[in-house]
C-alpha cells in the first residue's frame, strides 16, 4: 500500500523522530511511504478556538494536499480526528463536503492502521521495558480505539505492560486549554501524571504525541522518573 | 473579561491549587464509580438503554407544544392548577401570589435546583416567609448559605466534622461524627416543619404527559412529606421535563439512578397525581404546577444544541468529569454545574458572559459518553466557543489565529518559522509570552531538535 504521511505540525518542529519512527514500522511493512511537504497544520487550534471559518481553510488545504492519496495516517489521535470526525462537520453544505468525506475515509491513526486496516499486531519489535499506555481522549472517544494500541504493545518482544490508575483519564493537554487555563490543566496533569508515575513504569506510551507533550512535560518539571514515549517509537524499535 | 469569568478564573485558580478538597472529591466520587459499574452491568444492553431513553426524551423535546398541552390538560383534570412562566420574575411572582393568597407563613421544600435557578429562595425570606430545605444536602447548604455544589449531590464538598460544626452552631446538638446520628439530628429538626408548613414546594423529575401525573425520585423521603402533609403542594419544572408515556419511566427512573449515583432505582419513586379528592384521608387541598421556560425555548430554537433540553438532571457528567473534580461545583458560578450547566448557560443567561465555561474544557468527552439520554455535551462546547467566537470576537483571538493561519497557508514560512522557533526556544521559554509563560510555569518542553522531520525527510529521501 502506498501510504501518505500525516505529521502533526508540532510533531514536525519538537518530536520529527515520531514521524521517522511512524515512517520506519510502515516501511518494515513493506509499505511505500510518501510525506507530502506541502502540510503543515490541521487547524484544530483554531477549530477547538471557536475559529471555524479559519479552520475551514485549513481543512479546505489540507483535502488538496492529501488528494489522490490512498491512504493518511497520522501518527496522532487528534490531528486524525480533526481531520476524520471535524472536517466533515466543518464543511458540511459546502462544495467540498464530498471530499472531506471520501478523505475521512482514507485517513487513520497509527495503531489503527495497522491493526484494523492491515490486521497487523506483531510488527517485529522487541522493546525489553516496562510501559504503562496513555488514552488520549481523541483516541479514545472520537475514534473509539481502546484495544489497537495494546494489542500491538503485547506483541512487543520482552515489553511489559502495566494498566495505571485513571486509565480514561483526561491528561489536562487539550490544546491552547492548556495555556488558557494552565492552573486548571496543570490540575489535571497532577492526577493523571501522578497515577502513571505510580505503576512504576519505565515509560508512558501514547498513540498522541500532543498528551506526551504535556504528560512528558510535567514529569520532566517534577523529575518523575518515567519517560514519555510514542508508540511508533516503541514499534520502530527492533533491535 | 465578563465578571463571571473573572470571578470563576480567580475561584479555579484557587480551587485547583487545593489538593486536599481535590483529594476528598475524588475520594467521595470513588466509590460512585465502582456502583455504577456494578449496576449498568446488570442491565442487557447500557447502550441500547441509553438509546431508549434518549429517544424517549427526543420524541417529547421535539414535539415540545403539543406534549405540554396534553400534560396540562390531563393534570387540570386531576384538578391541579396550571401557572405559566415566561421567566424566573414570573415564576417567582407566580409562587409568592400563591402564598399571599393562602395567607402562608411557613413553607417547605424538597430539592428543586429550578428554584435554585429562579432564587426563589432569596425571594421567599425577603416576603417574610419562614423557608427550610428538607433535602440533608441542601438542608447543610442553607445553612451554610452557600449554593449547591453539585445538583445532585448538593454538599458533597463538606466534610462530616463541618456539618457537626453546622448543626452545634446553629441547632445546638451535640458534636457527632456519626454520619447516622448527623441524618437523625436533621430528621428530628425537620419533622415538625412538615407538620407547621402551609406550603410544600417540589420539583418534578418528569412530567407524565399522558397521565397527568409529575414524578419525583429521591432517596430521603423528604418529598413525599413535603407534598403530602402541607395543605399547599407547589411543584416547580422546566417545560422541558415533560415525556409522553408513563411507559417511558420505566426506563428513565432507573437509568438515572444509574447514570447519576450508582443506584438500582433510587430510594423513593413517587407519582403525584393532584390534590386530595373527596374521600381520601389525605394529600394537599391545592396542587400547583408552575411550568418555567426562562430561556429554554431559546434553546429549544437551536437544532444543534436542543439535545441539551434531553437533560434529565442526573449529574453523571459531573461525577466524570475531571474539570469538575479539579475546580469545583462552586467555581462555575451557575445554577447548574460541570459539562451540562457549561453547555446550557450560555443559552440561559447569555453567551458573552458564560462561553468561558465552554472554553475551560480539555473536550475529553468523558461527559458525552456518561450521558444516559446522549446529549452531545463536549461538541456542543465546541459550539458554544464557535457561536462566541462569531458573536463577540476578541481582538486577541483574531490576531492570532489569523496570523497562525497566514502562516500554515505557506509550507516555506511554515518550515523558515519553526526553525526559528527551534533556535530561539531556550529564549522563548524565559520570555513571559501569552501563552508559552503559562504553560512553562509547571511543564517543560522537549528539547528542539536541530532538524524538523520536514528537513530529516528531505535529507534521507533525496
Amino acid at each position: 500500500m502506498r501510504v501518505s504521511l500525516f505529521v502533526p505540525c508540532f510533531v514536525d518542529q519538537l518530536t520529527p523522530q515520531v514521524g521517522l519512527a511512524t515512517a520506519k514500522v510502515l516501511k518494515r511493512l513493506g509499505h511505500e511511504v510518501e510525506f507530502r511537504s506541502a502540510q503543515t497544520c490541521c487547524g484544530q487550534p483554531s477549530f477547538n478556538s471557536g475559529q471555524w471559518d479559519v479552520a475551514r481553510e485549513a481543512a479546505i488545504r489540507a483535502l488538496g494536499v492529501f488528494r489522490g492519496a490512498e491512504v493518511v495516517v497520522g501518527p496522532s489521535g487528534s490531528c486524525v480526528a480533526m481531520m476524520r470526525q471535524f472536517y466533515p462537520e466543518l464543511l458540511k453544505g459546502t462544495p467540498h463536503a464530498a471530499e472531506a468525506d471520501d478523505l475521512a475515509a482514507r485517513t487513520f491513526e497509527f495503531s489503527e492502521f495497522l491493526v484494523k486496516k492491515l490486521g497487523v499486531t506483531d510488527v517485529g519489535a522487541k522493546f525489553a521495558k516496562k510501559v504503562t499506555y496513555h488514552d488520549g481522549c481523541h483516541a479514545l472517544r472520537e475514534l473509539r480505539l481502546k484495544e489497537e494500541p495494546r494489542q500491538l504493545l503485547r506483541a512487543v518482544k520482552g515489553l511489559e505492560l502495566i494498566e495505571s490508575e485513571e486509565g480514561e483519564t483526561c491528561c489536562g493537554f487539550g490544546g491552547l486549554f492548556s495555556a488558557k487555563f494552565p492552573m486548571i490543566s496543570t490540575a489535571m496533569v497532577q492526577v493523571k501524571g501522578g497515577a502513571l508515575a505510580r505503576t512504576g513504569a519505565d515509560y508512558v506510551v501514547s498513540s498522541d504525541p500532543s498528551c506526551l507533550l504535556q504528560i512528558g512535560g510535567w514529569l520532566s518539571r517534577e523529575g518523575k522518573p518515567i519517560l514519555p514515549l510514542h508508540i511508533a517509537e516503541v514499534l520502530a524499535n527492533d533491535a | 473579561m465578563s465578571d463571571s469569568k473573572a470571578i470563576f478564573l480567580k475561584d479555579a485558580t484557587v480551587n485547583a491549587a487545593d489538593g486536599d478538597q481535590r483529594a476528598f472529591i475524588r475520594k467521595a466520587l470513588g466509590g460512585y464509580y465502582v456502583n455504577r459499574d456494578l449496576q449498568k452491568a446488570r442491565y442487557r444492553d447500557w447502550e441500547r438503554a441509553r438509546d431508549a431513553a434518549s429517544l424517549a426524551k427526543w420524541s417529547a423535546v421535539n414535539d415540545l407544544a403539543n406534549v405540554l398541552e396534553k400534560f396540562v390538560t390531563n393534570f387540570e383534570r386531576n384538578g391541579g392548577v396550571v401557572h405559566w412562566a415566561r421567566d424566573a420574575a414570573e415564576a417567582r411572582a407566580i409562587i409568592l401570589k400563591i402564598a399571599e393568597d393562602n395567607k402562608a407563613k411557613a413553607i417547605v421544600k424538597s430539592k428543586c435546583m429550578t428554584s435554585e435557578e429562579i432564587h426563589l429562595n432569596d425571594a421567599l425570606e425577603k416576603a417574610g416567609y419562614g423557608v427550610v430545605e428538607s433535602d440533608l444536602g441542601e438542608f447543610i447548604q442553607q445553612l451554610r448559605g452557600e449554593a449547591p455544589y453539585h445538583f445532585v449531590f448538593p454538599c458533597m464538598h463538606v466534610k462530616r466534622e463541618a456539618i457537626s460544626e453546622l448543626f452545634t452552631k446553629h441547632l445546638g446538638t451535640a458534636p457527632t461524627d456519626s454520619p447516622e446520628e448527623l441524618t437523625m439530628i436533621a430528621r428530628r429538626h425537620l419533622r415538625q416543619l412538615y407538620v407547621d408548613a402551609d406550603i410544600g414546594i417540589t420539583g418534578a423529575n418528569f412530567l407524565v404527559a399522558e397521565t397527568g401525573q409529575i414524578s419525583i425520585t429521591e432517596n430521603e423521603g423528604n418529598a413525599r412529606l413535603t407534598a403530602a402533609l402541607p395543605r399547599i403542594h407547589i411543584a416547580l419544572s422546566g417545560i422541558e421535563k415533560v415525556v409522553n408515556h408513563l411507559d417511558d419511566l420505566s426506563v428513565l427512573l432507573p437509568m438515572l439512578a444509574t447514570a447519576g449515583a450508582g443506584q438500582p432505582m433510587t430510594c423513593y419513586n413517587t407519582l403525584y397525581s393532584g390534590p386530595r379528592k373527596k374521600g381520601e384521608c389525605d394529600g394537599p387541598e391545592q396542587f400547583h404546577i408552575v411550568l418555567l421556560d426562562n430561556a429554554r425555548t431559546r434553546l429549544l430554537a437551536d437544532p444543534e444544541q436542543r439535545d441539551a433540553l434531553h437533560c434529565i438532571r442526573c449529574g453523571a457528567c459531573l461525577n466524570v468529569c475531571p474539570i469538575f473534580k479539579n475546580i469545583g461545583g462552586l467555581a462555575y458560578g451557575t445554577t447548574y454545574q460541570g459539562p451540562i450547566g457549561s453547555v446550557i448557560t450560555p443559552h440561559l443567561r447569555g453567551l458573552k458572559q458564560w462561553n468561558h465555561l465552554s472554553g475551560a474544557s480539555s473536550l475529553c468527552g468523558a461527559c458525552t459518553d456518561a450521558c444516559p439520554v446522549r446529549i452531545d455535551l463536549h461538541h456542543h462546547l465546541l459550539h458554544n466557543r464557535r457561536n462566541a467566537a462569531k458573536e463577540s470576537p476578541t481582538l486577541f483571538d483574531q490576531v492570532f489565529h489569523h496570523g497562525f493561519n497566514f502562516v500554515i497557508k505557506r509550507p516555506w514560512l511554515f518550515a523558515t518559522g519553526g526553525r526559528i522557533f527551534r533556535a530561539t526556544l531556550p529564549l522563548l521559554q524565559k520570555l513571559p509570552l501569552p501563552y508559552m509563560g503559562a504553560w512553562m510555569k509547571t511543564r517543560d518542553l522537549p528539547k528542539a531538535p536541530a532538524q524538523s522531520f520536514r528537513d530529516q525527510w528531505k535529507n534521507q529521501n533525496v
